[in-house]
């Protein structure tokens, strides 16, 4: 397929290259931490290969660690990357003719590939559909081959690790800081941390994180003026 | 959780992940959402992220001696190098390596 959509796969390669550092970092960092905590090396492709998910993927290993329940874990993950079920709305129109691709391309709508889909200028020099493909296909093979050299490097070299597990809050640190630039308003933040906080002290550790997401979203449906208000 | 539980848990997240993307495709085709989908989808994101630093703070203990004074102080280190040099992985990075520090030689 490459071999005939050659201009498609170079210009996918060109536009995906600012995701590749990204990606390869942050999945190293991933297979790093995965390894550390005491999982099997081969964990670290399995997951980026099939769910294939930044956050989610950095939060499993807290899953796993919890032992939570499969019921929780579908909530909690939903939730976690609920945003990305906005992002196909403005791509309904674009993927009506992706044909055999659309599955793979609605699989791997991660926020860079998303960013990067929707802000590409129309080419009508070359294929639309291979193009997307090709760039979807090369940001999740940047995950992969992060997270497992992470997880095959966290194996062989011997160091003390103790504290790599901060890098999961660091993560959500700067994400909270970005989304805080997008929406300038304190009240999520209020409303995030007020839930956390009183699940931390009153539930089991499993259950604090879907008990969070219940309390947060009634408060937010419940002090919808206000929140609106602060804009 | 042993290797099976991981398994099935893994199944799970790849599951809801995919449906998790495929939503509009199913549902919201006329792409007129309702309205307090519209306010949950703008301001749910930041409400999760804050909560995911407190999930990941879960076993650290705030109450007795040291009071996790090196976890807020490297939250604090974090977040000033990202509002400084706006570089995500330098942020993550550099906090991680402070964090370590602290955890294993003072």
């Amino acid at each position: 397929m490459i071999k005939n959509h050659k201009k498609e796969f170079k210009k996918a390669f060109v536009v995906s290259v600012p995701v590749m550092m990204g990606y390869l970092v942050l999945g190293f960092a991933f297979g790093l931490l995965l390894v550390s905590s005491g999982y099997d090396w081969y964990l670290a492709p399995l997951m980026s290969i099939f769910i294939y998910a930044g956050a989610l993927q950095f939060i499993a290993i807290g899953f796993f660690n919890a032992k939570m329940g499969y019921i929780d874990i579908a909530i909690a993950s939903w939730f976690i990357n609920l945003r990305q079920s906005f992002y196909g709305l403005s791509l309904l129109e674009k993927f009506k003719y992706a044909g055999k691709f659309k599955h793979y391309l609605i699989f791997s709508l991660t926020d860079e590939t998303y960013a990067l889909l929707t802000s590409i200028k129309k080419d009508k020099s070359i294929s639309i559909k291979h193009f997307y493909f090709f760039l979807a296909a090369l940001n999740q093979s940047y995950w992969i081959i992060g997270g497992t050299l992470g997880a095959l490097v966290g194996l062989s070299v011997k160091f003390n690790a103790a504290g790599i597990e901060f890098s999961l809050t660091a993560l959500f640190i700067v994400l909270c800081i970005e989304q805080y630039k997008n929406i300038k308003n304190k009240y999520p933040f209020l409303i995030g941390s007020f839930a956390a906080i009183v699940c931390l002290c009153f539930v089991p550790s499993d259950k604090m994180l879907v008990s969070s997401i219940g309390i947060s979203l009634f408060l937010l449906m419940f002090l919808k003026k206000r929140v609106l208000n602060e804009q | 959780m042993n290797n099976n539980e991981i398994y099935l848990a893994i199944l799970v997240m790849v599951i809801v992940n995919y449906f998790t993307r495929a939503l509009p495709f199913l549902f919201f085709r006329k792409k007129k959402l309702p309205k307090f989908l519209v306010y949950i989808e703008r301001f749910f994101p930041p409400v999760i992220m804050t909560i995911l630093v407190f999930y990941t703070l879960k076993d650290v203990n705030f109450v007795e001696y040291p009071y996790a004074l090196k976890e807020v102080g490297a939250i604090l280190f974090t977040g000033v190098l990202h509002v400084v040099f706006k570089n995500y992985l330098v942020s993550i990075f550099a906090g991680t390596i402070f964090y370590m520090f602290l955890l294993q030689y003072i």
